[in-house]
């Protein structure tokens, strides 16, 4: 296993704050292998944005909450985010983080046909985390996601794409690779364990 | 960050300038729609933006629009209307005349909803409705009761799954791409210009109403306006919120019990 080790130092420029994840088509998936593993001691909070529609009421908490060791709830306005909950974005709202490291809700228009969006999502924690965020698009049929993966890169933080090859649908991360050339390029496997290593960072 | 300044400057000098209060709503929305303002209005900053509104009172009024967030639907979450009709409904019965609020009524869909959830359940015609918001442009929309046609069909589709009584086009008259509301269903809403953030309380109330509202408020400002509809309320009034809208975080989380927790219905203790 530590020949898969990956180095990490060099690329993290200030202890990490907080980890986000967006994802739309194949993302179910995706997520659950990629977040599977996270010890119970897990430090980071983890906010998880998947595509969904408008109206449906949010399974994926609870299936998360079923099959990872750590807590999962739907992200709820006005709420402070904490290190070890994992946080899913509601349906049919733009979820938003706030420089005061709370969540906030909103219901602007869609972006990319999205609400939630992951580009809102990524650009509000950017503005709110600077470099002390790490961000990760997979899995989906869409472009949103990557100009707020952008962001976060120009303010600093650490980012993290799932190789095209890899993703069920690849649409996603080749917007991403189309705009920036992310820290790390990873299959879910490779990814899962970096996740890992970020968390055991010294802070 | 010299944006984060810009944008507290700006929110100053609106309030200093046309007294709009936006110094406690969440900072991550009201930035994005700054943003959009700017790029409509043509400035390449903030300080612009803010330069040319101070001293043109007319690109204040097209900011205020993004400001403001129009975005509403007739009967939304039509799990809330049926709620109100089940649960609330057989209450509000038990009064002689009833009061209600509409707080940030925008451009007046949630006012005609529960207009003819009133009248369906014949109780329209002994109602008061105090529909508020602080956009002037919206009241004027809202007072005219004229939609697009085109949300026409999930509006329809919303009634019938709140509980509708009757076909929803008994409400309205269509003419080309839009349609009319009868008007007999705003005889008794007063439209009025009124801030959560800095006006106070106006009237007794049965039931306050007040969607998606308050997630563009910081927990102080939520804090206030859960004051004013706490004060409002008369005793054992209703308090609706939106879906994802509740009063945990705030410090009147104890003086109101669920009635129906999954569509933030609330009764004042």
């Amino acid at each position: 296993m530590s020949s898969q080790r990956i180095n990490l130092r060099g690329q993290v420029r200030a202890p990490l704050q907080a980890l986000l994840i967006g994802a739309s088509a194949g993302g179910v998936e995706a997520l659950l292998s990629l977040l599977e593993d996270l010890p119970p001691d897990y430090r980071l909070p983890v906010v998880c944005l998947l595509h969904q529609p408008e109206r449906s009421d949010s399974l994926l908490a609870d299936l998360l909450q079923r099959r990872l060791k750590l807590p999962a709830k739907e992200a709820e306005d006005k709420e402070y985010l904490r290190g070890g909950v994992v946080y899913v974005a509601p349906a049919g709202y733009h979820l938003s983080i706030e420089t005061d490291r709370s969540f906030s809700l909103s219901r602007e228009e869609p972006r990319h046909f999205s609400r939630p969006s992951i580009d809102i999502l990524f650009e509000s924690a950017a503005d709110a985390y600077g470099e002390q965020l790490a961000a990760a698009l997979l899995t989906g049929a869409n472009e949103d996601g990557a100009a707020g993966l952008l962001a976060i890169k120009q303010a600093g933080g650490l980012t993290l794409v799932q190789e095209p090859a890899d993703a069920l649908v690849p649409t996603m991360p080749n917007a991403a690779l189309a705009l920036l050339k992310p820290d790390f390029l990873l299959s879910i496997n490779a990814m899962r364990l970096l996740l890992a290593e970020l968390d055991a960072l010294p802070c | 960050m010299p944006d984060e300044i810009e944008l507290r400057l700006l929110i100053e000098a609106i309030y200093l300038r046309y007294s709009y209060d936006f110094r406690d709503y969440s900072k991550a929305s009201l930035k994005r729609r700054v943003r959009q303002a700017q790029a409509q209005l043509d400035c390449p900053t903030i300080s612009a933006l803010q330069a040319r509104i101070l001293h043109e009172p007319q690109a204040f009024m097209q900011l205020l629009q993004y400001l403001t967030i129009p975005v509403s639907e007739m009967f939304r979450d039509p799990e809330y209307f049926l709620a109100l009709r089940e649960q609330v409904v057989p209450l509000l019965h038990t009064y002689p005349s009833l009061k209600v609020w509409v707080a940030g009524c925008s451009t007046g869909e949630e006012v005609y909803s529960l207009a003819i959830l009133l009248h369906e359940e014949d109780l329209l015609e002994r109602t008061m409705i105090y529909a508020t918001d602080i956009n002037p442009h919206s009241l004027e929309k809202a007072e005219q009761g004229i939609f697009a046609l085109d949300n026409l069909r999930t509006y329809t589709q919303n009634y019938q799954l709140s509980g509708g009584k009757r076909a929803f086009s008994d409400y309205y008259s269509a003419a080309y791409d839009r349609v009319l509301f009868d008007k007999s269903l705003r005889a008794n809403v007063t439209f009025a210009d009124h801030s959560l953030a800095t006006d106070s309380v106006f009237a007794e109330t049965h039931l306050v109403s007040c969607r998606n509202v308050l997630i563009y408020f910081n927990r102080d400002l939520q804090d206030r306006a859960l004051g004013l509809f706490h004060d409002s309320l008369c005793h054992r009034g209703f308090l609706g919120l939106g879906s994802k809208e509740s009063l945990d975080f705030s410090t009147y989380a104890r003086q109101f019990e669920a009635v129906s927790r999954p569509e933030r219905i609330f009764r004042k203790r």
